[in-house]
Formats: structure tokens, sequence, C-alpha cells
């Protein structure tokens, strides 16, 4: 039976990870996510699931018993915000090398350094162009609803096991701190299934199980790059994932946004059209892989696109590459915390896109 | 010679918990006996199929190829969240890492002291030669004072280096150890008795009290640039006397 409620956005994200069946939760307490923790502390998981919940001594910590359970073929996840994920971006690249499937959460914060607690896209490019060392990809889903946020950890753990990847969600302090109306699915059963890649202790007349990133080998390693890649390849196929407003009438221009603040854009788009302004939204949903043909397929029929984020235009790349000069590409950000209000991207809109002094 | 291999003549083998793989120690290296003593240990309480380890970050990085046992291999002093993230999810199994000093007692200093504080029920064996073997024999934590490495190369200053770190005494000073103990591996006597702790080490992981601590002060001829029975000996008469062997924390009666 699926139930209706009013949640904040990390509870909510808690809340579905014991739903997933997850087998075990690791992390540190940070601003503005430790709702996460302390929900699942508070709820407890292990009577209801046997879910493992533990406390680590650092967000380092807990990204490798992340690693160490992932090993084990188990649904295991963590969540931080900004600072805590760029300490946690070595153990992520080890994830990513040994091909393990876990859920990273992270409710962004503005940067850089210690930075602020409000919310802030400014992590775009962490999470999708690399991150930590190494030549690697993380599948990569920014939802904008807290309901979006519940459906992306079950659909995280359905692709880190599909493709044996680590799944990032990328949220922010707007998501994870908002109450919103929510539907819950039904408790998921634990997995059960004893993965062939995963150590449980030797099986007899078997291999033994090594999960390990290194090969000394230059050749060995160019393998398992080139297995990455293939990999990749086929999350590109397969994973592309975006919603669009008004895409598919007449319009000759388009906002470009993603999270909590297409939200804002939809506001905006709203209000210009109300002013007779042909306009429309396209939200990626997926950020890697990205929807670069759907945008190029867009671009070609608009006098303009403008991205709005908030980060000094990290998503306006992949915008970029994506319209590949078939229109121009604009761009309007806040950052350090700040939210653009829906007034500013109309304004953005006229001055920028159609050109109103 | 034929008439004599026969397994009724048998008096001693290989462990079946080690592989066949060729081993990438130096001669005279201690890695090897501790592989071995650790090997035969699990072997001999029959648990292969029980037991997931931890490779570390250093000389015995490559430890997954010679245990015949599912291995993780972790980053560089991560070894102990590793396993605990291993234990918690299968707390069932006999969960070990094998770390050096340079791994467990410098960039993993934290990892390992909040291990043993939540007294996670792993067992942690940590060889202590005093030196970077892997990265060619610079400084440790464990480093002597006035010993030479090759990022000391005039004797570890304490005045600007620091002094070296005693990190089993002070776990042995945590709640959550259950036994702490400092043997070595460098005459049979020694190997026997270290195999003896190993398995004892183990076996507590069922009674759920805590985490083991074994400390093997071992040696590095290559980088301490002495024969191995030099580096044995120097090592009797240095080592030793800092990090004198024997049991720190016994489990009470």
């Amino acid at each position: 039976m699926k139930e209706l409620k009013l949640m904040k956005g990390n509870e909510a994200l808690a809340e579905a990870a014991i739903r997933a069946g997850s087998d075990a939760y690791f992390g540190y307490p940070i601003t503005p996510q430790s709702e996460v923790i302390e929900y699942l502390m508070a709820h407890n998981p292990y009577e209801r699931t046997g879910m493992v919940v533990l406390q680590a001594e650092s967000e380092v910590a807990s990204i490798n018993m992340v690693y160490g359970a992932a090993g084990c073929g188990k649904r295991v996840l963590t969540t931080s915000s900004s600072p805590g994920i760029s300490l946690m971006q070595e153990g992520i690249s080890y994830i990513a090398g040994a091909e393990l499937p876990c859920v990273v959460a992270n409710v962004v914060r503005g940067g850089p350094g210690l930075g602020t607690i409000q919310p802030s896209q400014s992590d775009y490019f962490q999470a999708v162009k690399g991150g930590g060392h190494g030549d690697y990809k993380l599948i990569t889903l920014a939802p904008a609803t807290v309901q979006e946020t519940v459906d992306y950890v079950k659909l995280a753990f359905e692709l880190a096991f599909k493709y044996r990847n680590p799944v990032m969600i990328l949220t922010d302090g707007i998501i994870g701190q908002m109450m919103e109306k929510v539907e819950l699915f039904e408790q998921q059963p634990r997995l059960t299934e004893q993965f062939d890649w995963a150590t449980k202790g030797k099986v007899s007349g078997k291999d033994h199980v090594i999960i390990t990133s290194l090969q000394l080998q230059s050749e060995e390693q160019e393998k398992v790059n080139l297995r990455l890649q293939a990999k990749y390849r086929e999350v590109e196929k397969n994973e592309v994932r975006y919603v669009t407003h008004h895409c598919d009438e007449e319009i000759d221009y388009m906002i470009v946004a993603f999270g909590s603040c297409a939200r804002i854009a939809q506001k905006a788009m709203e209000e210009a059209r109300k002013q007779g302004i042909k306009i429309g939204l396209f939200r990626p949903q997926s950020l890697y892989p990205y929807p670069y043909d759907a945008i190029n397929k867009m671009a070609g029929k608009l006098k303009g696109i403008l991205t709005v984020e908030m980060n000094a235009g990290q998503m306006l790349e992949d915008v970029k590459l994506a319209v590949n000069g078939k229109t121009k590409v604009e761009f309007y950000g806040r950052f350090g915390g700040m939210i653009p209000s829906p007034n500013e991207i109309l304004n953005a809109i006229k001055t920028k896109l159609i050109g109103e002094k | 010679m034929s008439e004599l291999i026969k397994p009724e003549n048998l008096v001693y083998q290989k462990s079946k918990v080690l592989t066949d793989k060729v081993m990438h120690y130096c001669p005279g290296c201690g890695h090897g006996a501790a592989h071995k003593m650790l090997a035969e240990a699990i072997d001999e309480l029959g648990i292969q199929n029980e037991t997931i380890g931890v490779a570390p970050v250093g000389c015995s990085v490559l430890a997954y190829y010679y245990f015949d046992l599912d291995m993780t291999e972790a980053a560089h002093g991560r070894a102990t969240a590793v396993a605990t993230g291993i234990k918690r999810v299968m707390p069932d199994k006999y969960v070990f890492t094998y770390q050096g000093d340079g791994d467990l007692a410098a960039i993993g200093t934290g990892e390992t002291i909040h291990t043993c504080n939540r007294g996670e029920n792993i067992l942690i064996v940590f060889i202590n030669n005093g030196i970077y073997g892997m990265t060619g024999g610079q400084m440790a934590p464990t480093t002597l004072e006035g010993m030479k490495s090759s990022t000391s190369p005039f004797g570890r200053d304490i005045k600007t280096m620091g002094n070296p770190l005693k990190l089993t005494e002070i776990v042995a000073q945590l709640k959550g150890t259950y036994y702490v103990t400092r043997q070595s591996v460098h005459t049979p006597g020694n190997a026997r008795r270290t195999k003896r702790v190993l398995k004892k080490a183990l076996e507590y992981q069922k009674l759920n009290k805590g985490t083991c601590f074994v400390e093997i002060v071992s040696n590095c001829p290559s980088n301490w640039k002495m024969s191995p029975v030099e580096a044995n000996k120097w090592m009797e008469e240095n080592m030793f006397p800092f990090y004198p062997l024997g049991d720190i924390k016994v489990p009470e009666q």
C-alpha cells in the first residue's frame, strides 16, 4: 500500500533508503544533510529490515566502509554535503575503479572551501566531470522535488547494480530541507543474491574473489579503462533522462535548468508565457549521462537558450557542447548560497535572450 | 627419490590458504613468514571459506594474490574502515586487515584508532619494520631515533621529525580492544608463537568482544641496506628494545 506523507527531503531520502532494501548506511553529520543519519538512527532500520546504520569518524571512513560493504554485494549508501563529498572523492574513485555498486547523495551547499550551509549547485563539475582521480564516471541523478528524491533512491540502486557503478544523487539544501507531499513506495526486500564478484568467503572449487582497482601492468590497466569506457557508452545509450515543458510547441526560446533551480525557472517561464514570450523549459534529470542529443535537436529551432543555475555556470558548458553553435546560449546564475528569484530569471530572459534594454 | 615422494612420507607442506603465485617480496623479508603463519592459522582453524581479508597499500598491497581467500584491496590507510564495512554486513565472517606501519600508523591512524575504539570484531595484523618499503625506504612513523632512511638520510632527528609512534600501546588503552600483542617471525620459535597468537585472535572474533590487534615487528633488508641475517640481528638489537615483544593486553579471565 502506498502512503502519502508530508516529509522533509532529507528524511524522505532516509526513509526511501530503508524501503529500498538497503543493507547498510555509513555516514557523518554535516549541514544541510544531517537529518538523513538522524532519521535513520531514530527509525530503527535494523529492527525493521536488518539494515545497518553506522556513524563513522569521518567522511573518509564512511566512504571506505561503503567500499568494503559494497564489495560484499550489498546495497550500501552514504550521504553528505559538499565539503564531505570532497573528502570522499578518493574512495569514490576506488569504488568506480573496482566496479562496485553504491549510492552517494550530495545535498549540495555553497562553496568553495567551508563555504556556506545554504543551498547551491556548485558541485555539478565534481559530480559529472570526475571529482576523484582517473577516467571514471558517476551516474548522476538530479531530483527537483522531494518525491523525485525518494524515487531516485530506488532508481539509483537499480542503476548501481545494473552497471556495477557508483550512482550519485545530486540534490541541494533546498530540497534537503524543504517539506513536501511525498508518496512512499512499499518496503522492498533486502538482497539475498550471492554475487560471483562479491567477497563472501571463498567458495570451494572456485577462484577466490579479489576486489581491487590496481593493475601494475599498464597494458592491463588500459584494458580496465577500455572496459569502463565501454560500460559508460552503454550508460549513455540507455540512461538519459529529462523532462520538458512546452518544448514540443512552437517556441522561440528555452530555459535549461536542473534540480530545485528548474522549479524556480519554471515559475519564470510561466510568467514569461503570460507576457506573450514563446518559451519552454528543459530539465535534465540525469546529469551524467547528459541529454546532449535532445538539447541539440531543440537548438535548431530556437533563437536562444538561457541556462539557469545556482553556480557560476557549470552545466552551461554541457549545454554549449549540446548546442554546438546552433543557437546562442546565455547564462544566469546566483551562487554562494543565494537563490535566484523568478523575477530575476524573467529579467534575464528579457535582457539576455530577447535583447531588451 | 620417487620412492620418497609419497603422501605417507609427507611431513610438511605449503598451506592451502596460500596460492602458488610467486611472492614479490625481497629475500629475507618478514612478509613471507608472516603470510605463512596467518595462512596456516586460518587453515588450521578450517575457516578458509568464512574469512575475508583486506590488503593495504604498501609492500603487501598484492597480499590478495598470495592468500587463497576472498580479499579486498583498500586505499592507503583505510583498511580498517573497509574491514568495518565488510564485518558490519557480514557479521558471521572472520575479517582481518594486514597493514604496514605507514598504512596503519601514519595515513591510517584515525581509522585505526576509531576502529579499535568501536571494538569492531576484526583482527588487525600490523607489520612494523620502521620504514616505507614499497616507495623505497622513506621514514615511517615507527622509524627509530637516529635511524637512517631516504627521507632522514642523517638519521631520524626527534627535534624536527618527531618521535617514533607506539600505536600498539595506544590501542591497548582503548576499551574496544580485546587482545593486543606484539610478536615477531624472525626465528622458527617466534614464527610458531605468532601463529598461535593469530589463531587465538581469529577465534576471539566469534566472542564478539572487540578488536584483536597483533603487531609483528619485522625487518626490511633491502631498505635497511643489510643482508637478511644482519637485518634480523639489527632488529633484535634496536627494534626489540623500543618495541618489546609480548602481550600488551590480554582478555580478562
